[in-house]
């Protein structure tokens, strides 16, 4: 009876009043997703206003440098709206106006996912509400500004930890408040069923072209893919079409913040336990009496206490592989990314980057691994600067 | 479910035998703001007139409730209660009365503790229902199973965006049904616009297990519309409400709402 397992996690806990919308909407979605006609329109949103496919970009500096595996940098920053949000987005957005909502709801951690929503909703003529933690508009005061220039109206929220899991409870609450022409365009793989197949599917596109590129370049899959993982959206799409690819490692790289035997952290793989929370059943950080953790990264993107089903799942089967990377790491390697390959990628993404610099060398030099930057770091230079202890103004 | 052998000490039905058969059902957090101001108050609405409390177990993150009861949780927390915590304020309610009680809480406290242990727990203390806000009728059965083997009533909710959903979820209902009255999360509201009749009689076309009507009802008037289209009223915010303002001395002021509350009901 409970739809959208992935072994035992996922599923839809959420309240009453949402699930008939969560059935519409699944409905809606199955029937779209066979449209021709849909699906030329999102095919035409991604080649002609987002800015797909994304390059493959070799990073030979990195590769000699590092004196291991070929290093392939799969471009997500170059999107419009500068990260991979923008696919889960485009496809929502245009599935909700399909379905005659004329109003978009969305939570957002480092801004990347507002600023996108606003982005479609501005391009779509709708209205936009994005719910963001306090503390969240306070460190990225610029994308608040970037959103509401799009029209989007923000809330910053101010229950709980005011971070990224408050968002999220805020956009649920008002969810629940207005159904009938809003549509919560969930930022994740995370949330009740349909929500982590939807955005899945929508941001397989990453991996899809991946895999043309890649091949077209080596002749052969990539020995590994490597991405950051906060809810998992960006690594869902980059490993997805891998999958069934049996000798790719699939690596996603958590946020262990200052260490994850320490309390700020949120590593959710490393320091989590299976839970309930947001809609699905999945791995949480969480208390002894199963109170959600307050968690800490210094990505606003990455700071988030539960993880994707489905993630959960390739992770119980032994499929990918998560890994804990830390502030320091995760800092280094955005420093060494700018000065090397000339890139400012997100500080979520730098994860994913300081990850690739331990295991390159394990590598052959006939064997390639595909980093997902994830997204572009302006947002993230003054934040940078701070941790340094260079006073600049954002 | 009286002819449920399992079922055979659950207190439930009784709240729904008083008076005219409409019930005034109460809420208020565990440990807000400490766990013996949560045990005078239960028995102090009792005394008032209460005929089921609902025991809130805080949660850090309860995405159904209003500003109200988000707060409460949070007091809650930091004064340190616990799931244990709560069972040991059901405990000593029940050295001295035999209320019908609900827990109200949010999956995720209630599967860490365990199913079978939470349970078994409630059994022995004799809670007689738990109301899940984040448990729809597809994810019931993993709850269910283990509640009703220990005699716990997993009480369903209906909402007004139900539609077809209201007899497939009232069919199965055990204890009585939670109608949710408007859309959004718990808080204290001047007006209510569904059409709550039609969705009580479309219930009413399928079972006999009482329903009461929740979310948003503050004033004696409309606690006394609630219970004329139905078993009987819930009330959670005002309630609260009443405990943020006055702390630790909130025995009178609860007992007097209670009461004008519960007489309001008495006259529908």
């Amino acid at each position: 009876m409970s739809k959208g397992r992935y072994g035992i996690h996922g599923g839809q806990y959420i309240s009453e009043t949402l699930m008939n919308e969560l059935i519409r909407l699944e409905e809606a979605y199955e029937h779209y997703k066979k449209d021709p006609e849909f699906n030329a329109e999102l095919q035409k949103l991604f080649n002609e206003y987002a800015g797909r496919p994304s390059l493959l970009y070799y990073a030979d500096k990195m590769t000699k440098d590092l004196g291991g595996a070929k290093i392939y940098l799969k471009r997500e920053d170059l999107n419009h709206t500068g990260s991979h949000k923008i696919n889960n987005v485009l496809g929502q957005a245009l599935l909700a106006k399909k379905m005659g909502k004329t109003r978009l709801i969305a939570e957002t951690g480092a801004g990347q996912h507002g600023v996108a929503t606003a982005t479609a909703a501005a391009l779509l003529g709708m209205e936009c509400e994005i719910f963001m933690g306090k503390e969240d508009t306070d460190r990225q005061a610029l994308n608040v500004y970037r959103m509401e220039l799009l029209g989007a109206k923000v809330h910053p929220v101010t229950s709980g930890t005011m971070t990224l899991k408050d968002a999220v409870n805020e956009t649920m609450r008002e969810w629940t408040n207005r159904v009938n022409d809003t549509h919560y365009c969930l930022g994740s793989v995370m949330g009740p069923h349909p929500f982590p197949m939807i955005v899945r599917d929508f941001q397989s596109v990453i991996s899809k072209e991946m895999k043309e590129q890649i091949l077209k370049a080596e002749g052969k899959l990539p020995a590994a893919v490597i991405a950051c993982v906060g809810g998992g959206s960006n690594a869902m799409g980059a490993f997805y079409n891998f999958i069934e690819d049996k000798e790719v490692k699939l690596i996603g790289c958590e946020a262990a913040g200052k260490g994850v035997d320490t309390a700020l952290t949120a590593a959710t793989i490393a320091t989590g336990s299976l839970g309930i929370f947001h809609g699905m059943k999945s791995y949480f950080c969480q208390d002894e009496y199963g109170q959600i953790a307050p968690v800490y990264s210094i990505s606003a993107g990455l700071d988030y206490p539960g993880i994707g089903p489905e993630h959960a799942y390739l992770h119980d089967i032994g499929r990918a592989q998560y890994v804990p990377v830390t502030d320091d790491e995760a800092v280094d390697a955005f420093e060494y990314l700018a000065r090397t390959e000339g890139i400012i990628c997100a500080i979520e993404s730098a994860h994913a980057v300081a990850h690739a610099l331990k295991i390159a060398k394990d590598f052959g030099k006939d064997e390639s691994i595909i980093i997902n930057i994830s997204g572009r770091g302006d947002k993230d230079v003054a934040a940078i600067a701070r941790y340094r202890g260079v006073d600049i103004h954002d | 479910m009286q002819t449920d052998n399992k079922f055979k000490n659950n207190k439930i039905h009784k709240a729904f035998m008083n008076h005219n058969g409409k019930a005034f059902i109460a809420f208020l957090t565990a440990g807000d703001p400490d766990a013996d101001s949560t045990v005078k108050y239960v028995l102090e609405m009792e005394r008032a007139g209460a005929d089921l409390v609902e025991i809130g177990i805080p949660f850090s993150d309860p995405t159904a409730e209003g500003v109200v009861i988000q707060d409460a949780n949070i007091r809650a927390l930091k004064g340190g209660m616990t799931t244990d915590g709560a069972f040991e304020i059901v405990r000593r309610i029940r050295e001295v009365s035999q209320i019908p009680l609900c827990f109200m809480t949010y999956c995720n406290p209630v599967f860490h503790y365990g199913y079978d242990r939470f349970f078994t727990r409630c059994e022995e203390l004799g809670v007689d229902g738990i109301i899940i806000p984040d448990l729809p009728y597809e994810e019931k059965a993993e709850m269910e199973e283990p509640a009703s083997a220990h005699g716990v009533a997993v009480i369903s909710m209906i909402a007004p965006t139900s539609e077809a959903r209201i007899q497939t979820t009232a069919k199965e209902a055990k204890g009585f049904i939670y109608v949710v009255s408007s859309m959004g999360v718990t808080g204290v509201r001047s007006e209510i616009k569904t059409d709550l009749k039609s969705i009580v009689e479309s219930i009413r076309e399928v079972t006999d297990v009482p329903c009461a009507i929740g979310f948003g009802i503050s004033t004696p008037e409309q606690a006394k519309k609630m219970a004329e289209i139905s078993d009987g009223s819930i009330v959670g915010s005002a309630i609260v409400k009443i405990i943020a303002a006055k702390g630790a001395n909130a025995a009178e002021d609860l007992y007097n709402y209670v009461k004008s509350m519960k007489d309001a009901i008495k006259e529908a």
